[in-house]
């Protein structure tokens, strides 16, 4: 089912943790909503559940306003960062809950229960553990029941939060691609919530960068990693280095420096403006070719790739530079000159973050 | 590694050491509390129990046959069996309301559940006494209503329910704080109603400790004897809890026939109390 949220504005005291927020989720879609800590994505999460009432704006499942309806009658499946079993059912009882909680009228039979309940262990590989109670169950494991209990409802939409949060780094990974396949598997629309950037890039058709109530871009990871619309997504999304300057006449000259590199046509800015360019989109140019001046600091080789830590002349900045190592000739490891031209950048108005 | 054939290391042979429990103390500190027990708790006991043999075939047999002896007994167990159950019920709203509200006065009331521990609970048996008597502030109201408190069961029960209330609160108390609301929001997405959320989340984890504060108020309600004896009019047949009996024969200098009694409000309490802790076990697994 699609979801729309239409100025959705959630306030806490004198905080405002959503800033009339607009978002449009196709059927089907895996959405994540990645942000630092306190930009709002569990309240926003949270508001699309009915955990949380909001103060103003329309939630709209499908063509249903859901907006004033109930927890209970929203039927989304919330999968909790702490995972939230019931410690005393077993996996199988756990996962059995939504059905068993519904009006008798509306309740499944036994027989069925026990199928549905059965097929979705399956799915979830849990096959054997049914009658484990959730503390004899390892992180991973928990992690699945949760989302096998929240898929039994048969949901309109499946909410996660932080649903990796609790788990190391192997696991993490692991789940991660195994959630892919279960979505691709079951149509869910999905949304979770990360801070982790690399797991909303890899793991989602669309990402929404949150920062302090707002939605700062909405995009395919490809889009918000390639062409970011704020300085504070550019500095969310991978590694990479800002350097103030001022832009004029479709050029950009970086704070003390005589520099003058050209800005593309389709960017309009004009002013005080922030360069931002990624490791792997800067090369090496020739003293002539009006590039960025700076000295090489550090350099790396690790397998096949080369990185150069360039302290720039001007702006004091040290720009990383990312190489296949087949480029980079015999530089000196340290201390030489070099020139770099970014080859893929973007730039922002500068004094807003 | 130059070879990878491995070879075995010579063989050492360890010393036969005896594994040690990583969690020191158990020796000691079992010897310790089963020294105290015994001195504290097991030789009064036996005392009582060997006193109660003084008896013989014969005086046993009067004492289980005294009509007044099963009376009072079947009075003592019923009332503090149905107060703990009280207690239990009102104790456990009450450590709700503490623990899930924020509301003014929320520390007084807290504080002012213990008052029936610090209490002699002989003025609490007065103040009782003074408030259903048939002319006391609520008696003079419910008598009218065909309703007597003091001099009957029903008083008994109160104050048996006014003595065992801290038990059951304080028990259930730590519990409900530990319990995260993320449970209950966690059904109620699953699309369980209210009342299912607290049928089948919020009160199985409770249990065993509600069952803990039942027994403990029972057993504190078996053996109450100051609070009681006030409200209850001690009607030999009617309002007569075996504990006074006990303090009757005693005055009496029956010492044996005292002891006989004490016995068998021990037995029956020992055996309530190990079914109670049954049951405890099989619910909490």
């Amino acid at each position: 089912m699609d979801l729309h949220l239409q100025s959705l504005r959630k306030q806490f005291g004198a905080t405002v943790a959503l800033h009339d927020v607009d978002l449009d989720v196709r059927s089907g879609e895996l959405v994540a909503l990645l942000g630092p800590s306190g930009s709002g994505k569990t309240t926003l999460l949270r508001a699309i559940a009915g955990l949380l009432p909001v103060d103003s704006g329309r939630i709209l499942f499908g063509a249903r306003d859901a907006t004033g309806v109930s927890l209970r009658d929203r039927r989304v499946g919330f999968v909790f960062q702490h995972y939230a079993l019931f410690r005393h059912l077993d996996v199988f009882e756990n996962i059995a809950f939504g059905l068993r909680s519904r009006p008798r009228r509306e309740r499944p039979a036994p027989a069925e229960i026990s199928r549905r309940v059965n097929e979705l262990l399956a799915r979830v590989q849990l096959a054997d553990l049914g009658s484990r109670l959730p503390d004899q169950l390892s992180g991973g494991q928990r992690q699945r029941v949760a989302l096998a209990r929240a898929m039994a409802i048969d949901p309109t939409l499946l909410l996660l939060d932080e649903p990796f949060g609790a788990l190391d780094a192997k696991v993490r990974v692991e789940l991660r691609r195994w959630l892919r396949q279960i979505h691709d598997d079951t149509g869910y629309t999905t949304l979770f919530v990360t801070h982790d950037q690399e797991e909303a890039m890899e793991l989602a058709d669309r990402v929404v960068v949150l920062n302090r109530g707002r939605i700062e871009q909405v995009g395919t990871p490809d889009e918000i990693y390639r062409r970011p619309v704020s300085s504070f997504v550019f500095d969310f999304i991978g590694r990479g280095a800002q350097i103030a300057g001022h832009a004029r006449d479709g050029r950009f000259t970086p704070q003390g420096s005589d520099v003058m590199l050209p800005i593309p046509e389709r960017v309009r800015i004009d002013g005080p403006a922030l360069l931002s360019v990624r490791p792997h989109d800067l090369q090496i140019v020739g003293p002539d070719a009006g590039g960025l001046r700076g000295r090489i600091r550090q350099l790396r080789t690790l397998a096949g790739r080369t990185t150069l830590d360039v302290e720039m002349a001007g702006p004091g900045v040290t720009l990383e530079v990312d190489l296949a190592s087949d480029q980079i000739g015999d530089l000196q490891p340290q201390g030489e000159w070099i020139h770099l031209a970014p080859t893929h950048a973007s730039w922002f108005p500068a004094g807003r973050s | 590694m130059s070879s990878l054939v491995a070879v075995a290391p010579p063989q050492e042979i360890a010393p036969a050491r005896r594994w040690r429990d990583p969690l020191p103390g158990f020796g000691l500190t079992l010897g310790w509390s089963l020294a105290w027990l015994g001195l504290i708790v097991l030789l009064p006991l036996s005392a009582l129990v060997i006193r109660a043999a003084d008896l013989g075939w014969d005086g046993w047999a009067q004492i289980l046959s005294s009509t007044r002896v099963q009376r009072a007994l079947w009075l003592s167990f019923s009332t503090a069996l149905l107060a703990a159950s009280i207690a239990t019920v009102i104790g456990g709203l009450i450590a709700w309301v503490l623990v899930r509200y924020e509301f003014p006065g929320r520390r007084v009331l807290d504080a002012m559940v213990d008052l029936p521990f610090a209490l002699p609970t002989a003025v609490a048996g007065i103040a009782l006494t003074a408030l259903y008597s048939g002319n006391g502030w609520l008696g003079q109201y419910l008598e009218p209503l065909g309703i007597t408190v003091a001099q009957t069961p029903v008083g008994i029960v109160l104050a048996l329910v006014f003595i065992g209330l801290p038990f059951a609160v304080r028990t259930v108390q730590p519990l409900l704080e530990t319990a995260t609301r993320e449970l209950e929001e966690a059904a109620a997405t699953l699309g369980a109603s209210r009342w299912t959320i607290v049928r089948r989340v919020v009160f199985p984890p409770l249990l065993p400790a509600l069952i803990t504060g039942f027994s403990l108020a029972f057993a504190r309600g078996v053996g109450e004897y100051g609070s009681v004896i006030f409200i209850a009019g001690n009607i030999p047949f009617v309002s007569e809890i075996a504990p006074l009996l006990i303090v009757i024969k005693l005055e009496e200098f029956d010492y044996a026939g005292a002891t006989g009694v004490a016995t068998l409000m021990l037995l029956i309490s020992f055996v309530l109390l190990l079914a109670i802790s049954w049951v405890q076990k099989r619910v909490s697994r």
